[in-house]
């Protein structure tokens, strides 16, 4: 899913410190599985910002609420009937759900209120990492499994660089090594020939490189 | 055991300090409280296992905010002990009364004052 | 090895005797002139000059710029190219303006990430590693072809290089298959990481001996003569993929420091005497960071100085 992570308290507050009618909308989807943007964390987010406006002397309304999914018009829609009451929104939802918030209520200011990060995976409760990067043309079958253009620094397609020491990646020892990832899992699998063969250079029209993007569905759409 | 401390703390019992949430933190300072303890069992001892860890966690945040936002981390504080340790429950709210008393009422209840 | 380039390296290589390469790291200016100052201090000692191309990531002037002026001069230069600051069309266009000028040498990298520089918050490129910068220069050389398609006739007459380190992980299986990766995509040399594990070195050159590799491509072993202990230990803990034995840093540290240079060169020289002998070595490339000055020394201790006059 979308891992993001809370924007600065601080700035925040320096968004919206001039607004005095604030709805903070949290979205139920991706933002609540990494415990950054749900309900829950809205909540806490206009309470921080009622604190702040009350011992700042500055009468404002601070409000919350949740979304079932802030990507998709007919749960947006669900603000219809009140937003008119705001003067600004902050929305907790990942970049997708902000930009189609503001897009339905073009007249209203919508702040951002979480960095939105990668797509990723829990390893545990508060740890997430990187695991795609959608390039638009999947090679995990060649991969055993393992991504290299999400998990290798320099999304090598023909890896370790030089700089693979003792299973981490050269950018930081918290990082490991994708291709030494890619190398156990294919021994493992009994693949390790896959190895000698040089890989052709990436299509990379299919990722963000080629513009931006589009799906159209025309099984789907009526 | 009948010892004396001051008068100033409203107890709210819970389960486990590992139910107590941030907002839940955050809430009583919207509504004025000068200060907030959270007393949880000693560490390696809670009944529910990690309970208090996680509350140790959640007052360390809380505290982050509120000192973002004007209020002052210092106004919450958390401490262990077992409910043998009467002696020591006297004790802590003994100090929290007396740094709350030096740190003054909270900015948001004064200024709620002023607006009403 | 098979195809033959103008290369003056090439020419040393199948020539039977030891070929020497060495390096020169180009200013942090629009200084031209340092570059030709250095290449003359070292022309004389090796067969071939690398410049490298914003090594570690630090900004310098670039790798291609300096070869052309070494090149203007007379020299043999290897024009080094990462892949981490340029896409294949930025990578095929500097390859063609290289070869307009007569430079047959490339060593092909994928480069070091940008953290390690001066400029961590830029973007990075890797559109292609090195192996497919190795598969690219071949299809412009032999088939006179770009990768979009573009056929031409002035082609680009390259010796195609790249870089191994027996010293990275996982391991040395891997090394080699790596090795051999490369040699199917059309390498002919290669110069390694700077070695100070003999032990790991041997090893790895008795893998790529057993496989025949050592007859599909010629090795370079890569020497980096210490300067002094802090250089030894900055190495060992802060450069990855460099495996620097705690013998050596005893061994650099182990005299006072107005001695640690030389010290540093002698092991530079005892290293080099023991891998002429070994099976698959071909020569060296000296890598002597801003210590340009210490290669004619060395060259000349490990017996290979004058350079063999080849003829054409």
């Amino acid at each position: 899913m979308i891992k993001a992570v809370g924007k600065p308290l601080e700035e925040v507050i320096g968004m919206v410190e001039n607004f005095r009618k604030i709805l903070v909308a949290g979205c139920d989807g991706c933002v609540t599985v990494c415990e950054a943007g749900g309900l829950k964390e809205a909540k806490t987010l206009a309470s921080a910002l009622r604190l702040y406006f009350t011992q700042a002397g500055k009468a404002a309304q601070v409000d919350e609420t949740s979304l079932t999914r802030q990507c998709e018009p007919e749960y947006l829609a669900q603000l219809r009937d009140n937003i008119d009451g705001y003067d600004a929104v902050v929305s907790m939802a990942c970049g997708c759900g902000v930009q189609f918030l503001a897009e339905m209520y073009d007249k209203k200011i919508v702040f951002p209120g979480v960095d939105t990060c990668f797509m990723g995976v829990n390893e545990e409760r508060g740890l997430f990492t990187e695991r795609c990067q959608a390039c638009g043309r999947c090679i995990l079958a060649e991969t055993g499994g393992i991504c290299p253009i999400a998990r290798c620094s320099k999304r090598m397609l023909n890896g370790p660089c030089g700089g693979s020491e003792k299973g981490k990646c050269e950018v930081s020892s918290e990082i490991p090594c994708g291709w030494e990832l890619i190398y156990q899992r294919l021994k493992t699998l009994g693949q390790l020939d896959r190895f000698e063969n040089p890989v052709e250079p990436k299509d990379w029209t299919t990722s963000r490189d080629g513009g931006v993007r589009k799906i159209v569905r025309e099984d789907l759409r009526i | 055991m009948r010892l004396q401390y001051p008068p100033t703390v409203r107890i709210i019992e819970v389960p486990c300090t590992g139910k107590v949430d941030i907002n839940h933190l955050l809430l009583a300072f919207e509504q004025g409280a000068d200060g907030v303890m959270v007393v949880g069992c000693l560490e390696g001892d809670c009944h529910y296992r990690v309970g208090n860890l996680h509350a140790k966690k959640r007052v360390k945040r809380t505290k982050e905010i509120l000192d973002k936002v004007g209020v002052g981390g210092e106004r919450l504080a958390m401490f262990n002990l077992s409910s043998a340790m009467g002696g020591r429950f006297a004790e802590i709210v003994q100090e929290m009364t007396q740094k709350i008393l030096e740190l003054g009422p909270s900015p948001v209840r004064m200024a709620m004052g002023k607006a009403a | 090895m098979s195809v033959q380039t103008p290369s003056k390296l090439q020419k040393m290589i199948q020539s039977g005797n030891f070929a020497i390469t060495s390096e020169v790291g180009p200013p942090r200016s629009a200084d031209g002139v340092i570059i030709e100052e250095k290449g003359r201090l070292i022309q004389d000692y090796v067969d071939a000059i690398n410049v490298t191309d914003n090594q570690t990531s630090v900004c310098r002037l670039c790798s291609l710029a300096a070869v052309i002026r070494l090149k203007l001069m007379g020299l043999e230069p290897v024009l080094q190219m990462t892949t981490r600051d340029r896409n294949r069309i930025a990578l095929q266009s500097d390859v063609l303006g290289a070869a307009s000028f007569g430079i047959h040498n490339i060593l092909c990298l994928t480069g070091d990430h940008q953290h390690f520089g001066d400029h961590p918050k830029a973007v990075n490129v890797f559109d292609l590693d090195s192996i497919q910068l190795i598969q690219t220069v071949k299809i412009m050389r032999d088939e006179g072809r770009l990768l979009g398609g573009h056929e031409f006739h002035v082609k680009p007459e390259m010796f195609i290089g790249a870089a191994a380190n027996p010293f990275a992980g996982p391991n040395l299986e891997i090394r080699v298959a790596r090795l051999a990766k490369k040699v199917n995509a059309g390498v002919q040399f290669i110069q390694t990481q700077c070695i100070y594990n003999m032990d790991t070195f041997r090893e790895f050159m008795k893998m790529v001996v057993d496989r025949g590799m050592h007859e599909k491509v010629a090795i370079l072993a890569g020497i980096t003569p210490m300067k002094n202990v802090g250089m030894a230990r900055y190495m060992q803990k802060r450069v990855p993929g460099i495996d620097v034995p705690e013998e050596v840093v005893k061994r650099i540290g182990g005299v006072p420091k107005e001695k640690q240079a030389d010290e540093g060169i002698n092991l530079a020289v005892e290293q080099m005497e023991e891998l002429k002998g070994m099976e698959g070595v071909r020569g060296f490339h000296i890598m002597a960071i801003e210590w340009e000055e210490k290669v004619p020394e060395i060259v000349q201790r490990v017996g290979l100085y004058p350079r063999p006059k080849l003829d054409g």
